[in-house]
């Protein structure tokens, strides 16, 4: 996995070119001259693109979250693990609405960037990225915080009386000992960007090549009557997915052994 | 004022199952081994967390030597990373992905690298565990773990070092070994070492002050011999291994020869013991007797010196390892240790008639409140 933090601005860009490369390489005419009759591969180039980029954040973002989690001794610390676990109960519209309204020209955040920007990040890739990075959350935080909790208290106070900071002691002892769960948190987080409908539906509005993952794909396909279409794409999807866990779960497993 | 003496004051409330307690402790820490003794509970671990910075006390001062770790009233509180204390966790804590050199060049991570390398060269031939640097904890034995631990613990050239039972888990041999080790060290580097242990032979291996703590408080400091041999409290005594405790009454003081004599309670069993000042006839005590301080007979004894001498019937023969325990109903159950040769000697059974001969200077007077310990 070769995961690339790109800036904002540059996303635009990078999104432009990838899908002229896409368009070149992948669409071709069916026997009917109709590019649509064969999957879509630009779903797939979009949604894994947006799968990885999320994933990616979602490490950067996730550790400090989990961290706290793991090791505050708050009282109100189960607010906030309520908040992180908020999206594996909400419904994907209700997450989607939000988020669309936030994104949107009426609110703070949605004007300042149309300031910027010229226009606002609903139904951009963008805003595809903003959604799935809240809706997949706990899926990386959960583990990562489950595996540093799993971490002895004991070598953390054998590591500060060594005379290492909080953030030496992350990275030399809590980081090392919890890989497989971060392994974990960063598959899960990519695997359920991977499969979301009702996130994306809402607030990428279902533009090819923008913002039509391979999940709206298939709805459509299913709205259009093309089941042979669909099946295809979802059985890619389902074997994507389903490699994706299988190397987790895989490594997760050798992982343990080496620390037993 | 001794410059090298070091301070510690130490006030903390500590919740634990039962009864909340306060630990609540003022000693002074000289360079040199000093025991910290006490049974599971007392307060020991938290004491040992507290010098080291991982847990802060309520109230109180800990310095040691000319640095001041802690200081409620003048808001000191020097966080752990900077107070250079070499701390051994009776877990080891040793960093299971990390081999044994790793291990050891933890603490050594600001110093220059070729610096590090000689120091850890260095230790790793002194605690002779050079041919384990490049394996992990769990492919190694317990004993070299706990050498692994030590050496990065000392490697740091710490200004105080923490033990907290660091030789629990091993054999009498390897113990031996690591406890020379510790001792070799001691002479070149003399800082305060605050060793915790349940282990008789270790206080007397290795203590040159021994501090007992009960139930977050001190109640005996002193050398080894006086608080080990010679207990004055009887908790302590049952912590220092004395297996016969009983309540006696005094029914008579013989101030020119120096004993007393005492009636052992529920029983007509008579002993003499020494005599404690402050005594009279009708005052109630406890005597505490060291199994290993009572002879055997098999026949009637005569022109002994000593002044106890009791016909009783063996009850129980057990043996523990290399010694044989015996039990012995002389009108109170007292046990006795004997060797394996004596037993095989005498031809011990149970049912047996025996005579047991105690010293008066064998019997220990003690103040102290608590159950009788029923041998």
């Amino acid at each position: 996995m070769n995961i690339v933090r790109v800036g904002w601005t540059d996303l635009g860009r990078l999104k432009r070119q990838a899908d002229g490369f896409v368009y070149c390489c992948f669409n071709r005419r069916g026997h009917r001259g109709n590019t649509e009759d064969f999957m879509d591969w630009q779903a797939f180039r979009l949604t894994i693109r947006l799968a990885v980029l999320v994933a990616a954040v979602l490490f950067v973002v996730g550790l400090p979250i989990a961290y706290w989690i793991a090791y505050s001794r708050r009282r109100w610390k189960f607010v906030v693990e309520a908040v992180v676990a908020l999206p594996i109960v909400l419904p994907p519209t209700v997450l989607g609405f939000y988020v669309l309204v936030a994104l949107g020209s009426r609110s703070p955040l949605g004007r300042w960037w149309q300031s910027l920007t010229g226009h606002t990040l609903a139904f951009t890739f963008g805003g595809l990225v903003i959604g799935s990075i809240l809706y997949s959350l706990p899926f990386a935080v959960q583990p990562f915080a489950a595996a540093f909790s799993l971490v002895d208290a004991k070598l953390m106070a054998a590591s500060a009386v060594l005379g290492a900071s909080k953030l030496r002691t992350f990275f030399r002892v809590v980081l090392p000992l919890s890989v497989p769960g971060v392994v974990t948190g960063i598959a899960l987080s990519f695997a359920h960007t991977m499969g979301e409908f009702g996130v994306v539906l809402m607030v990428g509005g279902n533009i090819p090549g923008v913002t039509r993952t391979v999940s709206i794909d298939i709805y459509d396909r299913v709205q259009a009557f093309d089941y042979a279409g669909a099946n295809q794409t979802a059985l890619v999807l389902l074997a994507i997915s389903f490699v994706t866990l299988c190397v987790v779960y895989g490594v997760n497993r050798r992982l343990w052994l080496v620390w037993k | 004022m001794n410059s090298d003496a070091s301070v510690v004051e130490i006030k903390k409330s500590l919740p634990a199952a039962g009864a909340d307690f306060v630990l609540e402790v003022g000693f002074r820490l000289d360079a040199g081994f000093t025991i910290l003794y006490g049974p599971s509970g007392a307060g020991k671990t938290t004491l040992l967390d507290c010098i080291a910075g991982l847990t802060a006390p309520d109230a109180g001062r800990i310095a040691i030597t000319d640095r001041v770790f802690f200081d409620d009233a003048k808001g000191i509180n020097l966080p752990a990373q900077r107070r250079r204390v070499g701390y051994v966790f009776q877990s080891l804590a040793l960093f299971p992905h990390l081999s044994a050199e790793k291990n050891i060049g933890y603490g050594l991570a600001r110093v220059e690298a070729s610096e590090r390398r000689r120091k850890t060269d260095a230790i790793l031939e002194s605690f002779r565990i050079a041919h384990v640097r490049d394996r992990r904890p769990e492919e190694i034995s317990g004993g070299e773990q706990q050498r692994v631990a030590l050496a990065r613990s000392l490697v740091t050239d710490p200004g105080v070092l923490l033990l907290d039972e660091p030789l629990a888990a091993l054999d009498a041999v390897t113990k031996g070994k690591i406890i020379d080790d510790l001792r070799a060290w001691n002479q070149m580097h003399r800082v305060p070492i605050l060793y915790v242990t349940h282990s008789r032979e270790e206080v007397f291996a290795l203590g040159e002050r021994v501090v007992v703590l009960e139930r977050g408080r001190i109640t005996a400091q002193g050398t080894p011999q006086e608080v080990m041999t010679a207990p004055r409290l009887e908790t302590v005594a049952q912590l220092a291994g004395f297996e016969n405790i009983f309540a006696v009454t005094v029914t008579a003081a013989h101030e020119n020869r120096g004993t007393m004599t005492c009636r052992i309670a529920c029983s007509t069993v008579e002993l003499e013991t020494p005599l404690v000042r402050a005594a009279e006839a009708g005052s109630a005590v406890r005597v505490g007797i060291r199994a290993g301080d009572i002879l055997l007979a098999t026949v009637e004894p005569r022109g002994l010196s000593a002044r106890n001498v009791f016909s009783g019937r063996m009850v129980s023969l057990e043996q523990r390892d290399v010694t044989v325990v015996v039990k012995v109903d002389c009108g109170v159950v007292m046990e006795v240790h004997l060797t394996l040769a004596a037993r095989d000697a005498l031809e011990l059974r149970v049912g047996r008639d025996v005579w047991l001969i105690v010293k008066t200077y064998s019997c220990h007077v003690m103040a102290g409140r608590g159950p009788q310990k029923h041998a």
